[in-house]
């Protein structure tokens, strides 16, 4: 009896061994190194592996400054991974070099994405197609320290709403000494931070203009919404003095070192700000201008297929596609990362709204909006400099925001594929 | 045993040089010279391959790129010498050719004057004589990122920069350093001058010591005063040690890079590009535009620049004979 139940479980187990050797796949996952983000993809790929036995999915990372070159490098020479994460941004380069192909639309139909994920997910659409669907997003938000604003007498349960009520905030905690440095800053102005992002896709649009049209190939912030804009921004250090670009060298290290009431940045801070032991900080939505408007800047890491992926191979991949981009898995994500959930569902939960850190930045996807960046370390160090013009060598707003539109185009011109 | 014969090969190769071909006459010894000579290219060989693969091979290859648009993405076109052209027009590459000259033309001089005073004196000095070396030559050690990153904080404004901390007791306005398009490329090249002064120090110190003593014990009897004796004796038998230092600083300020981009990271060059070198310039157009073939005609202008600077300080420092 024995010697049958083993032979019977020899058996079964050389012929599960046959099947899946027959059956099995491999197919390889590229993403970049970013702690949390490999555990959270070790975890899914657990998962993924239990439910699909047949498939094997390997992870593969690189640093994040070496990332894309890898991809690109990888496709020439026909060794890249069948799914990959890429940033939104990069799309035009990797679809029209034929990097990643289209989703496929018997796994992925569209009206599907377009009901169940948040809109912003139409910057991975070209054409008719899209190329990728993303596991979590990310958006921005008003940090603020409690402490500072405590002993500035203002209640630290009730942040700022309003651009007017921020300014007035920061007026009350920024600090100078007796000849006129800043050692405690309102609110930090840092436009190599995530500034750049709130004036492109935030103050222009709250002045009343936009900041792009034609799919965000053309600048159309050289405008009169776009000078009150940048003449707000610049303001905040020229005039109100709440804070100083440069000051405690970056935005995000004067608001960790407790020497600035609030910053703007983005769910990817919040590891950071959460091993912060010496005051606590809360999170407040974007300050809405006065006639109530609100705007965010949204952006993600996609996932897509590899263009030459094909057969068995693909198969497998649309299947892990569909796995790391479902609500369970953006529930992994969320616990594990910190970052939101792109399935309206699976983020605009009564949990999540309701989170104290969460819920402001899941309020302001709703309204967010995506910049389509040509090159966007160009585009990026263009702000920086149009801001860097009027403080630093006292040229006029209005003939430095014509410089950077100017200038914004031609990047975008000399981009386009 | 093998070092052995190979260091006679080596002392044997001027006599049976390529030049004069193994036909020495001495029928005996020819087999045993072929011998040699096949182990000596054999061991030229591995190097010369190496360079070939690892350096000549990019090299050509840039030069190549340089006259196509290659984006990484899709196959190299030829255009001609439209990336050159678009590089002449740019008027980020002239700000930035600029700021590359300033960091050769006023680094360089001040860099080896400071450096030479330096072993000038301490090579007089006996007291903790080898200390004083080491924490010249500490910095030379040091990781030039870490570095950059400490004077990026000393640099910084109040209240956590200590520069300003101190000009601040002493009752001096406070200084923007590297927040400024006028003083960020000096506060830059200070970092790296400093960086560089060991290695230097240490090279001075060499040449120094290997001028024979009996010159400046003739040059004494005579009577000669310490500024003659510096200007007649040390500075002429140290020309080979100052010809090697200029042309190895200027490359260095040349190809600056580290020093720039960790100083500078969330405005890299900046501000507004006051102190982007060559090398930063192409790394940003290869690396994140990702425009090889600009970047690429940007090396080879870069390649050129060298060239020319190492050739004209060879020439002009040259031996007079």
């Amino acid at each position: 009896m024995r010697k049958a139940t083993l032979f019977a479980g020899l058996v079964a187990g050389f012929s599960t061994l046959a099947f899946s050797s027959a059956q099995a796949v491999e197919i390889e996952y590229w993403q970049y190194v970013f702690d949390t983000r490999v555990k959270a993809m070790d975890q899914l790929i657990v998962e993924f592996q239990k439910a699909n036995p047949d498939i094997t999915v390997k992870q593969v990372t690189f640093p994040y400054a070496d990332y894309q070159t890898r991809v690109v490098a990888a496709n020439m020479s026909g060794k890249g991974p069948d799914v990959m994460q890429l940033f939104y941004g990069w799309l035009d380069k990797f679809a029209v070099g034929g990097i990643l192909q289209p989703l496929p639309k018997d796994t992925f139909p569209h009206d599907k994405i377009e009901s169940d994920f948040f809109p912003i997910v139409s910057a991975m659409k070209r054409g008719d197609d899209y190329y990728g669907l993303p596991t979590a997003v990310r958006s921005l938000a008003l940090f603020y320290n409690k402490k500072l604003f405590t002993e500035a007498g203002l209640d630290p349960n009730t942040p700022p709403k309003t651009l007017d009520e921020f300014v007035a905030a920061a007026q009350k905690i920024a600090k100078h000494d007796a000849s006129g440095n800043l050692t405690v800053a309102g609110s930090t102005l840092d436009m190599g931070g995530q500034d750049h992002q709130w004036w492109r896709e935030v103050l222009i649009r709250q002045f009343g203009g936009e900041p792009y049209t034609d799919g965000d190939k053309k600048v159309t912030y050289d405008s009169e919404a776009g000078l009150k804009a940048l003449s707000f921004y610049t303001s905040l250090q020229l005039e109100k003095k709440i804070g100083q670009v440069g000051f405690m060298d970056e935005g995000q290290a004067a608001f960790r070192g407790g020497k600035a009431g609030m910053t703007i940045d983005g769910t990817f801070r919040l590891g950071s700000f959460k091993s912060i032991k010496d005051f606590e900080w809360g999170v407040t939505e974007l300050p809405a201008n006065a006639e109530g408007i609100r705007s965010n800047y949204a952006s993600y890491f996609a996932n897509g297929i590899s263009a030459k992926t094909t057969g068995e191979e693909l198969e497998a991949s649309k299947k892990f596609l569909a796995y790391i981009s479902s609500a369970e898995a953006m529930d992994i994500w969320l616990k594990t990362v910190g970052e939101l959930p792109a399935r309206r569902a699976a983020a605009m939960t009564e949990a999540n709204l309701k989170d104290p850190i969460y819920g402001p930045f899941l309020k302001g996807l709703e309204y967010a909006h995506t910049t389509m960046f040509m090159d966007e370390a160009a585009q990026r160090q263009n702000a920086i400099d149009m801001v860097n013009r009027v403080f630093l060598e006292k040229q006029p707003v209005k003939d430095s925001l014509k410089q950077a539109a100017e200038a914004e185009q031609a990047i975008i011109d000399a981009a386009k594929p | 045993m093998a070092a052995i014969e190979e260091q006679g090969a080596a002392m044997g190769r001027p006599n049976g040089s390529p030049s004069g071909g193994p036909t020495g006459g001495i029928s005996s010894r020819l087999s045993m010279q072929t011998r040699r000579l096949l182990w000596v290219w054999g061991f030229l060989a591995l190097p010369i391959l190496f360079y070939t693969v690892i350096r000549f091979y990019p090299t050509l290859q840039a030069f190549y790129l340089s006259f196509t648009n290659w984006d990484l993405l899709r196959p190299a076109k030829l255009v001609g010498f439209a990336n050159y052209i678009k590089l002449f027009k740019d008027p980020q590459f002239w700000k930035v050719f600029k700021n590359t000259f300033t960091y050769l033309i006023v680094g360089t001089p001040i860099s080896l004057v400071l450096a030479f005073a330096i072993a000038y004196f301490l090579d007089r000095v006996r007291f903790m004589h080898n200390f004083i070396r080491a924490l010249y030559f500490l910095p030379f050690l040091t990781t030039a990122a870490a570095m950059a990153w400490v004077w990026r904080w000393f640099y910084q404004p109040p209240p956590i920069g200590i520069i300003n901390d101190v000009l601040g007791m002493a009752g001096i306005p406070q200084q923007p350093f590297i927040r400024s398009p006028d003083q960020a490329l000096f506060s830059v090249m200070v970092t790296a001058i400093w960086a560089g002064l060991g290695f230097q120090i240490i090279i001075f110190m060499a040449g120094l010591r290997a001028i024979p003593s009996t010159f400046y014990e003739a040059a004494r009897i005579d009577g000669l005063g310490e500024w003659a004796i510096l200007r007649k004796i040390t500075l002429p038998l140290l020309k080979p040690t100052t010809v090697f230092l200029v042309v190895f600083s200027s490359i260095g300020f040349l190809r600056i890079f580290d020093q720039v981009y960790n100083m500078t990271t969330n405005d890299p060059g900046g501000p507004l590009g006051s102190t982007k070198p060559l090398v930063l310039m192409i790394y940003q157009t290869a690396f994140n535009s990702y425009a090889m073939g600009y970047a690429a005609a940007q090396t080879v202008v870069l390649f050129v620049i060298l060239m020319i600077v190492s050739l004209l300080q060879l020439f002009i420092l040259r031996e007079k004979k």
